[in-house]
């Protein structure tokens, strides 16, 4: 994945748990079978109420989205431990989210999976930002930015994960780095 | 160094003396469970990166129990369903608790026959988190890891018990261990007993309320205090259930006389008896922060949507109109959720739709045989108005496909012993549900809107 990330804003609120991230009706969509993990993409982010969140991350019909960046707020990812809901993100074409904070599971899942980066900021970006505001996201100097240069802001440090996700993913990453064997068998 | 229980339960997974807060160890898992939602995906995962002929790494401390959408006619679920019995059968995983009987088979709903009708073989054990302990694989000391999030259940049994996704379930398979990086602790001391008509879910919800939806993330919530020997294993089992719901990384009681009364006897019905070890803390451990709660304080209590942290007294909330009622689930479709649930609408009819699922076999009998005043606990509920399941399992609680049990498909209020009410959680995108426990629910569902159950014990 390239270091620059840039496109479309997708902005979100506080406490976006994993049932609006991916339904629990699209759950029986096993992600290591290639066209449920196409299908997840279609639902992402589908559970957002719509009088709150009348433009949808993805349109009607389609299975990738518009916006390579998602902003929340606190919480991001917060309820079951499905591994569909970064994946369902990832498969709809996003590429970062940024957030205040993450709940654990969701934030050990984006890394694990490899989909997405998921990036801590101390300011509250989701009430400086309106959904299809242009960013830049530079993962090697650690800023989010205007990508007109208006403002800029930056995110904590993803330490070592950020390498597992580079890769792909945590055993795409070990593979790499030597700490579980190839394949057995292709 | 003196020690948190999670942090010893974690220093003796990793086979050192001692860990501490921050640090990242190779963790040794004791058990792993998944579920039809889960687990084809961790299947696959597994297959992929270490080969379609691997094995795991000990398959009799695999545990499979497909409990999610079972009772539907979406043709993904039953497949899925089937994806494990084939797992398990190259495997050679004998603890897999499926839902019919013939492992050569293939698992069909019938939509004509209904959610009335019984449609589960004798090995089905229901929702995982309650299966799991009545099969005899929660054990104190242990490490036990879950393809869901509710897995902080077994906390209530002395043990780390927590929940991870797919790819890190797959590792496990694989290599039977996991890294994971020790959590602060956050020390809750419960002193007294509970009040009549006040139940755990009250105290979970309170406690949620006090630290917010997000104050126990990365952390452990562990619990303390003389008050823990007035709560049942099934209370405790309610309020460690719900500790992901402020974030937290594992929630965990130190497992007592009745810890091991239970275990053992679960153990020996399961044929799944081994060693185990009762873990304490160290008396002057460190913990990132300190609650005393008296038990005899606390009030009913419900959570307002949008989230489990949106905690209010059921008195807050009186003029609160309902259209519907749900009892069910890992942290509220139990024994004693149903026992306080049936005193309370015993002789009396519920106001608005009420729904009620068992979250096991062993609770659909325990409806059967347990009695009010000669009367059987089904025939009480059913008496009452509540439509019943024959078929126990998570049902409603997460929505699941459209003609799932319960589930909302319009925008209704409900009143649910359940453990989310984030938006959507039950089906439709503008339900809105308060969280409650089972005595509340109950008196609300007769009042048809928010009531207290103390007007209403008998």
């Amino acid at each position: 994945m390239s270091d620059i990330i840039t496109g479309p804003a997708f902005v979100v609120a506080d406490n976006i748990d994993t049932d609006q991230i991916i339904p629990a009706q699209h759950l029986s969509h096993v992600p290591t079978v290639e066209a449920d993990y196409r299908k997840l993409g279609s639902f992402a982010l589908s559970g957002l109420p719509e009088g709150a969140y009348p433009t949808r991350l993805v349109p009607a019909g389609q299975e990738v989205g518009l916006y390579p960046i998602i902003i929340g707020g606190r919480n991001f990812g917060c309820g079951s431990s499905r591994e569909h809901a970064p994946i369902a993100l990832g498969a709809a074409g996003v590429k970062v989210i940024i957030a205040e904070g993450f709940a654990r599971i969701f934030f050990r899942n984006a890394i694990a999976t490899g989909e997405v980066y998921p990036l801590e900021t101390a300011e509250r970006l989701c009430e400086q930002i309106a959904t299809g505001d242009e960013l830049t996201v530079d993962l090697t100097a650690g800023t989010i930015a205007r990508t007109d240069g208006s403002a800029s802001w930056s995110f904590h440090p993803l330490g070592d994960a950020r390498d597992v996700i580079a890769a792909g993913g945590l055993f795409a990453y070990a593979r790499k780095t030597g700490l579980v064997a190839h394949r057995s068998t292709p | 160094m003196a020690l948190t229980l999670t942090e010893k339960l974690l220093a003796r997974a990793a086979g050192k003396a001692s860990v501490a807060p921050g640090e990242t160890t190779m963790t040794n898992v004791d058990v792993l469970m998944t579920h039809d939602v889960c687990g084809p995906g961790t299947i696959g995962v597994f297959q992929r990166e270490f080969g379609s002929d691997a094995r795991v790494w000990n398959p009799d401390r695999v545990v499979i129990i497909p409990d999610h959408y079972i009772f539907t006619c979406d043709q993904r679920s039953q497949r899925n369903v089937d994806l494990l019995r084939t797992f398990a059968n190259e495997q050679g995983i004998q603890n897999f608790y499926d839902v019919i009987d013939d492992p050569q088979g293939t698992w069909t709903f019938d939509a004509a026959a209904g959610h009335g009708a019984k449609q589960f073989g004798s090995r089905f054990a229901g929702v995982c988190h309650s299966a799991l302990a009545e099969k005899g694989h929660t054990w104190p000391g242990e490490v036990l890891i879950g393809t869901d999030s509710h897995t902080c259940t077994a906390g209530a049994f002395g043990q780390f018990a927590t929940g991870v996704g797919n790819t890190d379930a797959a590792f496990v398979l694989g290599t039977g261990k996991i890294l994971l990086r020790v959590p602060e602790s956050m020390l809750f001391v419960l002193e007294g007993s509970l009040r009549d008509g006040v139940m755990a879910k009250d105290v979970i919800l309170h406690l949620i309320g006090l630290v917010d939806v997000h104050g126990a993330t990365y952390r452990a919530m562990e619990f303390a205090g003389n008050g823990i020997a007035s709560l049942t294993m099934e209370d405790r089992m309610t309020i460690a259930n719900m500790g992901v719901e402020a974030g937290a990384k594992n929630a965990v009681f130190p497992a007592d006389q009745m810890t091991c009364n239970f275990v053992e006897a679960a153990g020996q019905a399961g044929g799944t008896t081994r060693d185990y070890v009762c873990l304490a803390a160290d008396t002057d451990a460190a913990y990132i922060s300190h609650h005393e709660i008296d038990l005899a304080d606390l009030e009913p209590v419900v959570a307002q949507p949008p989230d489990p942290a949106n905690v209010a007294p059921v008195s807050d909330c009186a003029d609160v109109k309902l259209d519907r009622a749900y009892i069910g689930s890992c942290t509220g479709g139990k024994d004693t959720d149903f026992d306080a649930f049936a005193r309370i609408v015993r002789g009396r009819s519920v106001a608005i739709d009420t729904f009620g699922v068992a979250a096991t076999p062993s609770v659909m009998a325990h409806l059967k045989e347990a009695t009010l005043d000669g009367k059987s606990l089904w025939d009480i509920l059913i008496e009452a108005g509540v439509i019943m399941s024959a078929n126990p399992g998570c049902a409603a609680c997460l929505g699941g496909p459209t003609d799932t049990f319960g589930r909302m498909n319009e925008p209704l209020t409900c009143i649910s012993t359940t453990n989310r009410n984030f938006p959507g959680r039950m089906g439709h995108l503008e339900g809105r549900i308060y969280l409650a426990s089972p005595a509340t629910a109950a008196a609300s569902a007769l009042a048809g809107k928010i009531a207290d159950p103390r007007d209403y014990l008998q």
